[in-house]
């Protein structure tokens, strides 16, 4: 107690950057639990990934040699991966785009105030709450080719004639995906979207009204350059996240009809878990990690430029 | 809420003037509510209806009559109840060690001198990123190897990593928002860092502690690739994984799908609607304010 006492003395307290230091454990410490299984779970599986991917691995068979590029050289004149890449390409900039754009139009309805507003937040939640296998479920019954509730009520309002089988057909069973995906993700994004535009001041808004313009003018001109940062940035992870789709393909199409919906993530899947081609998965995985790393740089591109106009 | 539609004061401050606005905006309010609620209750009112009436061409939204036999049908005919207690254990589990490890990250991160803290919080946000995809091979072979496929383990192991990057996020949030003159002051009175820890930084972030424990449940309990891939029997296979599995071999049980979606969507949905604000406080940095 004495020796506490004594040290409450500003003059016998070491420097502020070296007061952390005499303490124990040393602060770094604290980090070890959870990094350590970042690296164990994340990290070092990449590591391997990537070797696994030069390698001819099979689990069915005791195949395991170093192949080289071989895996890669497969992977380009493979029609199914690139069949796979295409659709994942047009849901992950199908999706992104339409969530944002809704995301937005919703964001903005509720910047505004009025009675029930907290309801509304509440009600956008459970669509991110619900396990996405139960939303493909949900969908698969919602839009099912013969009973499915979406049909009757298109047919009730005279919009179509005849049922129409959505993920059974091969045209319309990926628009069925995003659709789905729109549905549970887009009010995750309005709720992003809506915290960014409450960091923007009102007094701007208030400044352009007294000018005179209009509510249109308000949100082109004033609102929305100023919420451009936090839009790329929502997008940036909306698209990384829907490029990784799986769970919904995989329980809705599992990848059909016909191929027409196989992703990424599923063909990948297939390959290690169904054919238990191990090298030869894990040269996909490199593969779509790579493009991956080619949105994030895209964006991240057009992020910085946002931030260097807003500091100018 | 009393309204002055005159006043311009009002108008200003995003009170639209205009019965027109108000109308608009309560018409698309009304939208957003049924659009995210909607799929939700029509698998609530599918659960209580009998199948010949499911597959009779005349949907309707009030079941007529009730019946519970799609409820019955999930936990005899499927034991839903075995699937539901392996994810409560792997989700509580996840939860609990997650918290206690992104807690004590966060902290040091948020609180005490760590080199470098903004490059490892982009480096964790960074992995939350990796494909999930690109792991889960080397992960099955590793599993494989030391004999976890199948176990209640790898799924916690696997779960607490993907989930920490969240947690030590949100919870770094909450934790460099309390006056940081508080634990100078506990310092200056000899407490130690991990009783400043335990007796201040926790107690006081409370709301924030509870939050970022429920996000990580939800994932955890939502979690389906690596459930799939890393378990086969039902002694460990979550509750993802068995409505997956939920088809008969002549027709797809569409009854009794919708009653196990709300089985293990309703705990969620109610803890979601009491947790509301401060769930959206913590997944969008506390920016959101009434």
């Amino acid at each position: 107690m004495a020796v506490a006492k004594t040290l409450t003395r500003e003059a016998d307290l070491p420097p502020p950057e070296m007061r952390f230091r005499i303490w124990r454990p040393g602060p770094a410490l604290l980090l070890v639990p959870a990094l350590a299984a970042i690296a164990a779970v994340s990290i070092y599986p990449v590591i391997l990934g990537f070797w696994l991917s030069f390698r001819d691995t099979t689990l069915s068979s005791p195949k395991d040699t170093f192949i080289g590029l071989d895996n890669y050289q497969q992977l380009a004149s493979d029609s199914q991966f690139w069949n796979a890449w295409i659709h994942t390409m047009e849901f992950t900039s199908a999706s992104t785009l339409l969530e944002t754009l809704v995301g937005l139009i919703i964001a903005l309805i509720l910047s505004q105030r009025f009675l029930g507003r907290g309801l509304v937040r509440a009600a956008m939640l459970v669509p991110w709450a619900i396990p996405t296998v139960v939303t493909s479920k949900m969908f698969g019954w919602l839009f099912d080719g013969q009973n499915g509730v979406v049909n009757y009520l298109l047919r009730s309002v005279g919009l179509i004639q005849e049922n129409v089988n959505w993920y059974g057909s091969p045209d319309l069973a990926l628009w069925t995906i995003v659709i789905a995906d729109v549905w549970k993700t887009t009010p995750f994004m309005a709720l992003l979207l809506l915290a960014g535009l409450q960091t923007i001041p009102h007094s701007l808004s208030e400044a352009a009204l007294i000018d005179g313009a209009n509510s249109w003018q308000r949100f082109w001109s004033v609102r929305l350059p100023l919420l451009a940062p936090t839009l790329l940035i929502a997008a940036m992870f909306r698209s990384l996240d829907a490029f990784r789709i799986f769970d919904l393909v995989y329980v809705l199409t599992g990848g059909g009809p016909a191929d027409s919906t196989e992703v990424l993530s599923t063909l990948t899947y297939k390959n290690l878990f169904s054919a238990l081609q191990f090298g030869y998965g894990s040269a996909l995985s490199t593969a779509m990690f790579i493009t991956e790393i080619f949105i994030a740089l895209v964006f991240g591109i057009f992020i910085l430029r946002k931030f260097k106009e807003a500091g100018q | 809420m009393s309204l002055d539609p005159g006043h311009p004061q009002r108008a200003v401050r995003g009170f639209p003037s205009l019965p027109w606005d108000r109308i608009m905006i309560y018409a698309c309010a009304l939208f957003v509510v049924c659009w995210s609620a909607g799929p939700f209750v029509w698998q609530m009112s599918t659960s209580l209806q009998l199948d010949r009436h499911l597959v009779s061409g005349n949907p309707t939204l009030i079941p007529n009559p009730i019946t519970f036999d799609h409820f019955i049908n999930i936990f005899v005919g499927k034991s839903l109840h075995r699937y539901l207690l392996n994810s409560v254990i792997v989700a509580g589990t996840t939860t609990f060690l997650c918290l206690l490890f992104g807690a004590v990250a966060a902290f040091a991160l948020a609180r005490l001198e760590i080199r470098g803290r903004f490059g490892i919080l982009g480096f964790i946000l960074g992995v939350s990123m990796f494909p999930q995809i690109a792991i889960v091979a080397p992960l099955y072979m590793l599993a494989s190897q030391m004999g976890w496929l199948d176990t209640y383990r790898v799924l916690i192991v696997v779960y607490l990593a993907l989930g920490l990057p969240l947690v030590i996020w949100v919870l770094f949030g909450y934790f460099r928002s309390i006056p940081k003159s508080i634990d100078e002051a506990a310092r200056i009175d000899g407490a130690k860092p991990l009783a400043i820890f335990c007796l201040i930084t926790l107690p006081m972030s409370l709301p924030g502690v509870v939050t970022t424990g429920l996000l990580s449940f939800i994932a955890a309990w939502n979690e389906f690739m690596f459930a799939l891939a890393f378990t086969s029997d039902i002694n460990h296979q979550t509750v993802p994984v068995g409505i997956a599995n939920f088809t008969d071999v002549h027709y797809i049980p569409w009854g009794d799908i919708a009653a196990a979606s709300v089985v293990v969507t309703l705990p969620l949905v109610v803890l979601v609607l009491i947790f509301e604000r401060h769930i959206i406080a913590g997944l969008t940095g506390g920016a959101i304010k009434e």
